[in-house]
């Protein structure tokens, strides 16, 4: 089972990024479960998504505490929170940011593998807006293949309708661009 | 059989109230039962869903609307979670008091105060005794399943009676996971047309609601109590002919692993599926441990509870709600009365846990499973039960 925390702001759609990585699985005839730190959410908030994925059935019901992977969509929670609490010792945190992925893991102090992407300049040059969910999800699939990024393409384009081309472009780009550092 | 689709759990119980072709829907939006009720209200106003949408002022309204429909013999759904079934409680009474098949899904929440919108059992609890059939689920695909059920039971004439789904709020209402859809042939060969045993009809007058003298109240009463009972069977054949159709097979009392088990856990709803987790994982430390779950909650299966402990020396019951001041958590009170007369009766310990949202974890059922071992028959510790995780 591959368990994945998602770190946002409301608004940024981490709990939307959980959930089309949970369908994409489904889609794949894998077992998934995707859900949100539950709560009154408020735009601009911390926030978290939970995703995990297997090939067998799923019976836990609880949040994830030792994920294999952390997905962080806003930088300027690397500053506010652990977004590496609980990440197994070969798990890997993906994060956006305009730093280099040496400034981010010496920053952080972090011993796992570092995923870096610039989501947020992807995200403004593809969509024209700062929401970074689609991006990041193409720069977690290249950190790990949870699923085959092809499978993404179909909740993609029934999430988002005729603005899915820009966000398919975003994701494919954060897959091809992500640097990745042991 | 159709392939499983990825879906928020919610989302496909509105899809199910749909595919049983519903006639008639009240109900007043409250978290977290709240995408049930919206998706109901699109399906209805896109016209995929002929029935009528009533969006009343109040879950007391809801309840009232789903009377009067019920009994004018359209097929009615309601939805509630805490707060709004409190505000239905007088009417829950009158529901199952009329037999009237009104099904209910339940999103379980805590009660306030303090304010809290998170899960756990409080809510139903507080109508136990309302007269209602209650069912539990685990899973999404459990709680897609259990409307066609659902209809089915209260529907049929010798039951004609109102049954309540309950599924966790959260922790099952938000989550998407892979739910495998039944064909309408399949929906419809399960769940005939509604034929009412009575009916509102100005043709062919009769009283529903009507007073009663002493002299008459507790026959009554005791009509309702022996329906209720009598509807075992009948919710038994349900499940069988659900299974035939779909290959998933249901019963009043579930087990797992209970083949050798000194000690089980009792659960109710989701967290059943976080218990088989720490049950696999004490097998394979050698403890001899399996669990129990309650589907059926009214009517209570006495004799099914009974046969599957029969070997168990230990039970740990968990609670999902208080009764103050009484002697720990209802499922515990009623298992100890049922168990009373039994000549080999277990040992039972109570953990009142996952109150309003809070996180259990298979490490927390392991924590309880050694801390029961220690506690199971002490006569020396002042309480019968043990409010886990309180930090003091």
């Amino acid at each position: 089972m591959i368990e994945i925390r998602f770190h946002g702001r409301g608004g940024q759609g981490a709990v939307t990024s959980a959930e089309l990585l949970a369908l994409a699985a489904i889609s794949e005839g894998k077992y998934a479960q995707a859900f949100p730190s539950f709560g009154p959410e408020r735009r601009g908030a911390p926030v978290v998504a939970f995703c995990r994925v297997d090939d067998h059935p799923i019976r836990l019901r609880t949040n994830i505490y030792s994920p294999d992977l952390v997905v962080v969509l806003d930088p300027s929670l690397l500053r506010l929170i652990n977004v590496a609490a609980g990440l197994k010792e070969n798990g890997v945190l993906i994060t956006n940011t305009k730093f280099t992925s040496e400034e981010i893991k010496e920053r952080l102090g972090i011993k796992q593998t570092l995923a870096t992407i610039n989501a947020n300049k992807i995200a403004l040059e593809e969509l024209g807006l700062p929401i970074t969910n689609t991006t990041m999800l193409g720069s977690l699939l290249n950190a790990r293949q949870v699923v085959h990024p092809d499978s993404l393409i179909g909740p993609l384009e029934k999430r988002f309708g005729r603005i899915a081309d820009k966000n398919i472009r975003a994701f494919r780009r954060a897959f091809a661009e992500t640097v990745i550092l042991n | 059989m159709n392939k499983k689709v990825g879906i928020e759990v919610s989302l496909a119980a509105a899809d199910a109230i749909k595919m049983a072709n519903v006639d008639l829907i009240a109900a007043y939006p409250i978290t977290p039962q709240t995408h049930i009720v919206e998706h109901l209200s699109e399906l209805v106003a896109n016209g995929e869903l002929d029935a009528e949408f009533i969006p009343v002022e109040s879950e007391h309204s809801a309840l009232s609307v789903c009377i009067g429909s019920s009994a004018a013999g359209a097929r009615t759904f309601t939805c509630t979670s805490s707060q709004g079934l409190a505000l239905m409680n007088e009417i829950v009474f009158i529901a199952a008091s009329l037999r009237l098949p009104i099904v209910m899904i339940l999103a379980n929440r805590s009660l306030s105060g303090p304010l809290s919108i998170w899960n756990d059992h409080t809510d139903v609890m507080s109508i136990r005794d309302s007269g209602w059939i209650q069912v539990f689920t685990e899973n999404g695909q459990e709680v897609f399943d259990h409307v066609f059920f659902a209809f089915r039971v209260a529907e049929n004439p010798k039951v004609s009676l109102p049954v309540i789904v309950n599924l966790d709020g959260f922790i099952l209402t938000h989550v998407i996971e892979p739910i495998q859809y039944w064909d309408q042939e399949a929906v419809d060969k399960y769940l005939p047309d509604f034929k009412p045993v009575n009916t509102l009809n100005p043709d062919a007058p009769v009283t529903m609601g009507a007073f009663a003298m002493p002299g008459i109240y507790t026959e009554a009463k005791k009509a309702q109590d022996e329906a209720l009972i009598k509807s075992k069977p009948e919710i038994i054949k349900a499940w069988k002919e659900m299974g035939k159709i779909i290959g998933r097979n249901y019963s009043p009392v579930e087990t797992n692993q209970i083949k050798g088990a000194e000690t089980v856990f009792l659960t109710m709803g989701s967290m059943g599926e976080t218990v088989s987790i720490a049950v696999d994982k004490l097998r394979a430390q050698g403890q001899k441990v399996g669990q129990v779950k309650i589907r059926l909650w009214r009517p209570f299966p006495v004799e099914e509870f009974r046969k599957a402990v029969r070997n168990v020396k230990n039970i740990i019951v968990i609670d999902r709600a208080l009764s103050f001041g009484g002697q720990g958590g209802p499922v515990a009170g009623e298992i100890r009365s049922v168990l009373y007369d039994e000549e080999n009766r277990p040992l039972i310990t109570n953990f009142i846990c996952g109150l309003a949202g809070r996180d259990v974890t298979t490490d927390n059922f392991i924590d309880m499973y050694e801390m029961s071992l220690k506690m199971a028959g002490d006569k020396s510790k002042e309480e019968d039960y043990v409010m886990y995780g309180v930090r003091e």
